[in-house]
Formats: structure tokens, C-alpha cells, sequence
């Protein structure tokens, strides 16, 4: 098999090298050469890509075994790579988008210094490195490393404009909660090798490996993975980290919540689909769904009240990752990744848009001092336009199919999920487009200098923005349900080999009942958009009041956190640091001191000079020899 | 004549030597005191030594058995003598200093 999966290992290596690069010469390179290599090995990573995929598709999967990375008693963990449908699928998006973005960022940190334009692309490379390695990983192990590299980076991105305290505190808060998750996969990775005694995919997944899994064993094992992913994925409970994450500059953003990071514990599920397959998974499912449905539904109640543009945009994020977790649960792995694909294009050409818009505005973020830009911004506005549409739902835009694909796994579970998961989606389309609204259409609500400093980004931006729009209204077409073409469903049957055969995911719904759906939640996005139009159109500030606050302030949620585990924790610090510390630890070590110096200022007496003493001390010290010669060694 | 008594006497003017040494005052006294304690440890190594000899002869053993000890009391008496040499002349260097042999005056030595 002499072919491009041989030398697979360059996807990952590239950026690697990249990372190095940049960040080993960061005081030497100039921009522009930090640029090229920076966007050029990403580039590199992409069309390697898209020769795998190739290959993949045309039937050849590889299982590449390098060497061994840990080799303990009985336990051997290869370092090795999986290519397959799954993994080859994600790493066309993460190098793809990942490129649209790095070149982007050329344009939009070119006033950085350069030696910080330097850094962060090297962050920029390590972090689509981290996350290559996660997708490509044989074994949960080598998932592992990539996904601890990907909290890393995200951590120092975010906090990449260090001399803001603010920032790093948004940068720790994601890094700890992620470390939540992280402690949770890890017990997860324990709890796989005690049972079955292998991390290696081929070797869990088998029949052989299932076997060993009681059914207690699955349960816990799915929860706790499950647990891992929401941390990484921005689930309830651990999602407060990624709207806050919006402290690193826009293109990172988009990085996390498009490309890498946040798809992260999506694949991981999708790759352990076997295990939640099982009968005895159903209750992980059932969690899993719930847990999607409300934070999709949290995050979209939040996302209605909020003035800054990226803030949306993160809440947007989240609930759309509850989306794709409402689908896992379902049981429809292929809707959950096609949603993390068609999300990939449009929240990535999202957030660059809005990183457009925020340049113009000269690093304004609030949607309430903006207004109008459609007439200076004309590619931005079309292209977010485009955005808006496809994450609404309206066909033929990708939205719709991917998420008409969710909504009809949901409906299959129950019809009250689905009802739930729709009224969600309705206010998708409300909160994207009341953000478009007030950011593109009325009149210019700031100032007088950033209206007279509006204008269009330069070519390195609008460009990534315009392949990102053409492939958010095409991006749905792999997708194309059933009802509309037969075998239109190519992702489907692309990814049929490494996804188990889904509960439910088989139609049983008719073809009339699937239009109706259809017709019903995209009628109902539509009333949304005109109801957006009218209540936006010509925006007013007004101080929010009641339910409104409620949702501006986020339900208070930090707050509770602070309250429930912060502060108790702060708490707990002081006392450690006032009685443990202070008092004990320090008493302890004073006391030694003190008890040494009072002992010797007591034994300095004996030092008196008289000679009769010193002989008398000598005839006792004989003494005390003789008796120890008779009454102790005998 | 038993060992018993020489063991006795022995332990006796060791005591009054440890005895002279712990309570006098006077250099020369207590300096005498010590040659007592050696003279002591003397008389009952001889001794010792004499009742191996007699215990070695009763079963016809070497001629010489026991008389390592008496050996040693020459070699005690040759340090003592050096020892008073020196230990007098230390003395008569503290009576020039400080006019006096009581130990008492001689508290200076932690200086």
C-alpha cells in the first residue's frame, strides 16, 4: 500500500514544524515570513488532507503504527494513527477552515508587534497540531495528548493579550473548567485499560473488547467520556468557559468554535459511537440528549439579550453544540457531525465577519453603537448575511439540512424533544438575526469618528470570508435527506462504515410527515426573521427589565458558580492558608526553632569554667559508662 | 590471703581518691588524690596478677603466666611520673599567675 497514507504523519507534522518555526524565531522573522510559514504549513496540512480523503474514500482505510509509546507489564500504547471515514472527514475541516483562518489572521493582527504576531501564530500552528493529533489518534491516549494540547493553546490564545488582567482570567477559568472535563476523560481512559486492557480503538471497539465491558462498565465509562466532552464541548454544566473565551482575538474565535476545540468532544463521542451504542449506553444517551437539548435551549435564551457581537456569537456556539449533542443522544452520529461540518463553515465565516466588523469599528464590540454598516461593509454584510441564513436554517443553505437532520433524529426519540429542540432553533434565527439587524441595517448609533473610520477589510480578509459563505450555502448539499433525492445522503453513506447502525436513525417516518416537519420549522423561521425585522428594524436602547435582565446577566449563572464553588473554595484556601499554614505548619517549625534555642541557652550554663565542675561532670559521665557497661550490654 | 581483701582496699582508696578530687580544693591535694586513684588501679593489677601467678603455677603452666600485669604497673608508673612532671609544673605556673593553688580562682577557662 505505497500511498499518501503512508505518509499521513505529515498532516500533524507540519503545523508541528510551523510551530516551531514561528515560535523559536519569533524575534527574527518578519511578519510576512511568519505569515507564509504560519498560513503556508497549514496549507501543506490541508491539501495532504484532501489527498487522504481521497484515498479514504475510494476504500482505503490505515491503521499506522510508529512505535510504542508506553509499554508497561502487559499494557502496550502504540503511538499510532486511525485514518479513517471519521477522522479524514475532520481533519478536511480542521486544516481547511484552519487555513481560511490563519490567513485571515495575517490581516487582522498585522498591527501587532512583531514579535507577538509571531507568537501567535505559533500558538495559532501548535493549537491545529494539537488538534490534528486528537482526530488522528489510534487510541484514546494519543486522543488524550491532543486534547490536553488543545486546552493548552486555547489557554494561550485566549489570554494572548496578557497585560489585560481580565483576559487572564477568562484563560484560566477555560483552562480549569476544562480540566474538569479532563479529569473525567482520564478516569475514563483508567477505567477502559483496567477492563479491557487496551486503549487501541480496534481493541475496545471489537467484539472481543465489548465483551469484557459489563454492562456497569458501559454506563460509567459513557458518562464519564460524556463528562470529559462537555467540558471540552461547552456543555451544562461546564460551558461558562467558552463565552468568555471571547477575550482572545476574533480569529482564535473562530478557531475554537469552529475548527478545532469545541468539535473536539463531538468526535470523541462520534469515535466511541460503538460503546454508546450498546442497549446498555441507553441511559448515557438519554443524559446526553437532555443535556444537549438544554444547553442548546440555556444558551439560545442567553444569546437573545446580549450586546456584544462575539458574545452572541459564543452563545450561538453553545447552543449549537447542544444541538449536535441532541443528535448524538438520538443516536444519529452522521447529523451530529454534518452539524459540526455545515457549523464549521458558518460560525467560522461568523466570527470573521464580526472580526471585520470590529475592525472597522475600531476594536468596538457592542452591537448597540453600530448600525447601518451594510453601505460601508459590503461583503461583510452579504457574507454574514450568509451566515445568518445558514445558521437560521432556511434551505437550501447548509443550516437547514443538518439541522433538519437533527431535529428529525429528536423527533424520532420523542415529539417533545423535538418541540423543545425546535423552539430553540426558532430562537436561533431570532437572536442571529436581531445581531444582524443591528449591527448592518438603521442608522449608525456610535460615534462620530468610528463612522467617519468605517471601511471594507483588506483582500486577506473578505477573501476567507467569501469560501467560507460559498461553502456555507453549499456545504448541506453532501447531506441532502432522502425524501429529496435518493442516495442524496453522501455523508451518510461516506461515514456508514465507522458508525454503528443508530437506534432510530432508520426512517420511520413517512415522507409526508418528514415535508411537514420540514415545511413547519422552516415557516416558522421565517415568521421569526420578519418578527426580528420589525422589532429591530429601527433599534432603540432601553434599559432591559425583568425576564430580559434575567437573560442579560447570563441566568445569573456565574454568579450561582461563584457562590456554590468559588467562593466556598476561596474560602477553604484561607482557612488553609490562616489556621493550617499560619498556625500549625509555621507554629511547628518555630516551635523547633525556639525549643533548640531556649535548650541551648539552658546547656550554655554548663559551660561555668569551674574547674570542680567540669571534674565532677567527667566522674558522672564515667559513671554513667560503667553502668551502661553492666546493666544495658550484658 | 584472699583477693577479696586487696580488692577491697583498692576500691577503698580509689573512693577516697574520686572523693579528695571531688571536694578539695587545692590543686596540690587534689593532684595527689589522682596519683591515689592510679596508686589503687597499681596495687590491684599486682594483685590480679599475683593470683593468676599462683593459679597458673598450681597446674604447672608457663613460669611467666601473670606477669603482664605487673608489666602494666610499670608502664602506669612511668606515665604518672611524667604527668606529675608536667602536672607540677602547671601548677606552679597557675601559683605564679595567680598567687594561689585554690581551683576556685580558676574560673577563667571558658574565656
Amino acid at each position: 500500500m505505497n500511498n499518501v497514507l503512508n505518509i499521513a504523519y505529515w498532516i500533524p507534522l507540519l503545523p508541528l514544524i510551523g510551530f516551531l518555526i514561528n515560535g523559536l524565531g519569533r524575534k527574527h522573522l518578519s511578519k510576512t515570513a511568519t505569515g507564509i510559514i504560519g498560513s503556508g504549513v497549514i496549507l501543506g496540512a490541508f491539501v495532504l488532507s484532501i489527498w487522504v480523503f481521497l484515498e479514504v474514500k475510494g476504500g482505503n482505510t490505515h491503521d499506522a503504527h510508529y512505535f510504542d509509546f508506553i509499554s508497561v507489564g502487559d499494557l502496550k500504547i502504540p503511538f499510532s494513527f486511525k485514518i479513517d471515514q471519521l477522522s479524514s472527514l475532520f481533519l478536511l475541516i480542521i486544516t481547511g477552515v484552519g487555513f481560511l483562518i490563519h490567513v485571515y489572521s495575517t490581516a487582522y493582527m498585522h498591527e501587532e508587534k512583531s514579535e507577538h504576531f509571531s507568537r501567535y501564530f505559533a500558538y495559532l500552528n501548535l493549537f491545529v497540531f494539537s488538534m490534528l493529533l486528537l482526530v488522528m489518534g489510534g487510541n484514546f491516549v494519543i486522543m488524550f495528548i491532543g486534547w490536553e494540547g488543545v486546552g493548552l493553546c486555547s489557554y494561550l490564545l485566549i489570554g494572548f493579550w496578557f497585560k489585560n488582567q481580565e483576559y487572564n482570567k477568562a484563560a484560566n477559568k477555560a483552562f480549569i473548567m476544562n480540566r474538569i472535563g479532563d479529569l473525567a476523560f482520564l478516569i475514563a481512559i483508567f477505567w477502559i485499560i483496567a477492563k479491557v486492557g487496551s486503549v487501541n480503538y480496534t481493541d475496545v471497539f471489537s467484539a472481543a473488547g465489548l465483551a469484557k465491558l459489563k454492562a456497569a462498565d458501559v454506563v460509567i465509562i459513557t458518562i464519564l467520556l460524556f463528562v470529559g466532552a462537555t467540558g471540552k464541548s461547552a456543555q451544562i454544566p461546564l460551558y461558562t468557559w467558552l463565552p468568555d473565551a471571547m477575550a482572545g482575538p476574533t480569529p482564535v474565535s473562530a478557531l475554537i468554535h469552529a475548527a478545532t476545540m469545541v468539535t473536539a468532544g463531538i468526535y470523541m463521542i462520534a469515535r466511541c459511537n460503538v460503546l454508546y451504542s450498546l442497549d446498555a449506553a441507553e441511559i448515557t444517551r438519554n443524559i446526553i440528549a437532555y443535556t444537549g437539548l438544554a444547553t442548546a435551549l440555556l444558551a439560545a435564551s442567553i444569546a437573545l439579550k446580549q450586546n456584544d457581537i462575539k458574545k452572541v456569537l459564543a452563545y450561538s456556539t453553545v447552543s449549537q453544540l447542544g444541538f449536535m449533542f441532541l443528535a448524538l443522544g438520538c443516536g444519529a452520529y452522521t447529523a451530529a457531525v454534518f452539524h459540526v461540518m455545515t457549523h464549521a463553515f458558518f460560525k467560522a465565516l461568523l466570527f470573521l465577519g464580526s472580526g471585520s466588523v470590529i475592525h472597522a469599528m475600531g476594536g468596538d464590540q457592542d452591537i448597540r453603537n453600530m448600525g447601518g454598516l451594510s453601505k460601508k461593509l459590503k461583503i461583510t454584510y452579504i457574507t454574514f448575511l450568509i451566515g445568518c441564513i445558514a445558521i437560521a436554517g432556511i434551505p437550501p443553505f447548509s443550516g437547514f439540512f443538518s439541522k433538519d437532520a437533527i431535529l428529525l433524529s429528536a423527533y424520532l426519540k420523542s415529539p417533545v424533544l423535538y418541540g423543545i429542540a425546535l423552539f430553540a432553533a426558532l430562537l436561533t434565527a431570532f437572536y442571529m438575526f436581531r445581531l444582524l439587524f443591528l449591527t448592518f441595517t438603521g442608522k449608525f448609533r456610535g460615534t462620530h469618528d468610528q463612522e467617519h473610520h468605517l471601511h471594507e477589510s483588506p483582500a486577506a480578509m473578505t477573501i476567507p470570508l467569501i469560501i467560507l459563505a460559498v461553502l456555507s450555502v453549499i456545504g448541506g448539499f453532501v447531506g441532502i435527506p432522502a425524501v429529496f433525492a435518493e442516495g442524496g445522503d453522501k455523508l451518510g453513506a461516506f461515514l456508514s462504515p465507522v458508525i454503528a447502525a443508530a437506534h432510530g436513525e432508520a426512517h420511520h417516518v413517512t415522507h409526508s410527515t418528514e415535508y411537514m416537519l420540514m415545511g413547519l420549522s422552516t415557516a416558522l423561521v421565517l415568521i421569526m426573521i420578519v418578527f426580528a425585522w420589525f422589532r429591530f428594524r429601527n433599534y432603540q436602547r432601553s434599559e432591559a427589565t425583568g425576564l430580559g435582565k434575567v437573560l442579560e446577566n447570563k441566568w445569573y449563572v456565574d454568579e450561582l458558580y461563584d457562590k456554590i464553588f468559588v467562593q466556598p473554595l476561596h474560602r477553604f484556601g484561607g482557612f488553609l492558608k490562616n489556621i493550617i499554614e499560619n498556625k500549625v505548619v509555621d507554629g511547628m517549625v518555630n516551635a523547633v526553632g525556639k525549643g533548640v534555642n531556649y535548650g541551648s541557652r539552658q546547656l550554655r550554663l554548663l559551660q561555668s569554667g569551674q574547674v570542680g565542675n567540669y571534674v565532677l561532670l567527667m566522674v558522672l559521665g564515667i559513671i554513667v559508662l560503667l553502668a551502661i557497661q553492666f546493666f544495658i550490654r550484658k | 590471703m584472699p583477693i577479696n581483701y586487696y580488692i577491697l582496699l583498692s576500691v577503698a582508696l580509689f573512693c577516697i581518691g574520686i572523693v579528695g578530687v571531688l571536694t578539695r580544693r587545692n590543686a596540690i591535694i587534689i593532684f595527689m588524690c589522682i596519683e591515689l586513684m592510679l596508686n589503687a588501679v597499681n596495687l590491684l593489677l599486682v594483685a590480679f596478677s599475683k593470683m593468676h601467678h599462683l593459679k597458673a603455677a598450681a597446674t604447672n603452666a608457663a613460669a611467666t603466666a601473670g606477669s603482664d600485669g605487673q608489666l602494666f604497673v610499670f608502664f602506669i608508673m612511668v606515665v604518672a611520673a611524667a604527668e606529675v612532671s608536667v602536672g607540677l609544673a602547671i601548677i606552679v605556673m597557675m601559683y605564679r599567675n595567680i598567687h594561689s593553688v585554690d581551683i576556685n580562682f580558676l574560673n577563667r577557662l571558658k574565656h
